[in-house]
């Protein structure tokens, strides 16, 4: 079989059946990927979540767009990649035309309405479980706290901050605590 | 234009959402509540039909968002917009920048994202369950019913953990919501 329809095939086999997202995709990558197909090995496997861990989006895609590009380059990238995405597409756009006519019927409404609540206890879940698995390092910690508070005084009041600018605000802080202590350090060895 | 602002928000919702699917609620709600595309509860049921359906949440939201707001072509642009970013920088470190992570600037910058994210999750978290319970969170009137209800659920989902070996999954708990929403809101 042709390599990139093989690869569209297969991702969009693992798009269809992860639940969920995140690290759940990863055990079924794991799987076709390296153990089936052999398209790449568990170290590099390893490494792919590294990096996902350290750069922006779902680390389902940033696992496609690599096995795609090791497999075939930009086109195996982009056809990966693309099988990634279409299953959910498909499901979540049909749902799109039928949410609204759906909410229309009082039992459907009312069963969003206890719904409504357990996406926030999911929320604070998901908090909680990356909380426990950080640096617990001042300076980290420091930064949570700020950017909590400051973002639930954002939220409540309606403010016209966004989230980005914290983040950004961050990386600089950060950023500059870095250089400081790393020119201390210079200075120090100077002498 | 409303093509051209799907293309920008979610552009940037897929540069700055680290720390998985939840990292992107925050910028999710933070783009569509600034342009007024969906309010925070239609969100909210988006948030639980994308974790109840298969692929990943951010890209569901978006597809969702962009759907709403312009059919399917607005859904095309919004999944290509929060993908795209992913996809280059991931093209660009195999290529290019196979050193790049391990740059301390750039490990210093990292790290002072990452815990910022996590704070704003959190943030995020309680402010939607703190709306649920109070009607009006400035003058502090009461649902008592959602506050029932929270507690309720809050202590199935944690409290399952002790009982069972991994503890009830997010879709087991959106299922007993949804029971309890049909129950409570219909019935009682």
């Amino acid at each position: 079989m042709n390599i990139l329809i093989d690869l569209f095939l297969t991702f969009a086999k693992i798009g269809l059946f992860t639940f969920g997202g995140g690290y759940a995709m990863i055990a079924l990558i794991e799987n076709s990927c390296a153990e089936k197909k052999q398209w790449i090995t568990h170290d590099e496997m390893m490494n792919v979540t590294v990096i996902a861990e350290s750069t922006p989006g779902p680390i389902a895609i940033n696992c496609a767009t690599f096995v795609g590009y090791k497999q075939k380059g930009l086109a195996g990238a982009v056809a990966a990649t693309a099988g990634m995405v279409l299953p959910s597409f498909c499901i979540i756009f049909f749902i799109s035309v039928l949410l609204d006519s759906f909410l229309e019927i009082a039992w459907i409404a009312h069963a969003f309405m206890g719904i409504k609540i357990a996406v926030g206890i999911l929320i604070l879940d998901a908090a909680i479980k990356m909380i426990k698995k950080m640096q617990k390092k001042p300076l980290p910690l420091a930064i949570m706290y700020c950017a909590f508070i400051t973002m639930l005084l954002i939220d409540i009041f309606a403010l016209r901050v966004s989230s980005i600018t914290l983040m950004l605000i961050a990386a600089v802080i950060s950023l500059a605590i870095y250089m400081m202590e790393s020119n201390a350090g210079k200075a120090g060895a100077a002498k | 234009m409303i093509c051209f602002d799907l293309l920008i928000g979610f552009l940037k919702v897929g540069l700055f959402a680290f720390g998985g699917a939840y990292g992107a609620i925050p910028l999710i709600r933070d783009v569509v509540l600034s342009y007024g595309w969906i309010d925070d509860e239609m969100l909210a049921y988006m948030i639980a039909v994308s974790e109840s359906t298969p692929g990943p949440i951010m890209v569901n939201l978006a597809t969702y968002v962009g759907s709403s707001q312009a059919g399917f072509g607005g859904a095309l642009i919004a999944t290509a917009a929060v993908v795209l970013p992913s996809f280059v920088i991931i093209l660009l470190m195999m290529i290019l920048l196979k050193k790049l992570l391990k740059n301390p600037y750039v490990q210093a910058i990292l790290q002072g994202m990452k815990p910022c994210i996590i704070g704003i999750i959190l943030a995020t978290g309680i402010f939607m369950i703190l709306q649920h319970c109070f009607s009006s969170i400035k003058e502090l009137s009461v649902n008592k019913t959602a506050i029932i209800m929270t507690a309720i659920l809050a202590m199935i989902y944690f409290g399952s953990r002790r009982v069972l070996k991994k503890g009830l999954s997010p879709i087991g708990l959106i299922g007993i919501s949804a029971v309890a929403g049909i129950i409570v809101y219909g019935f009682v």
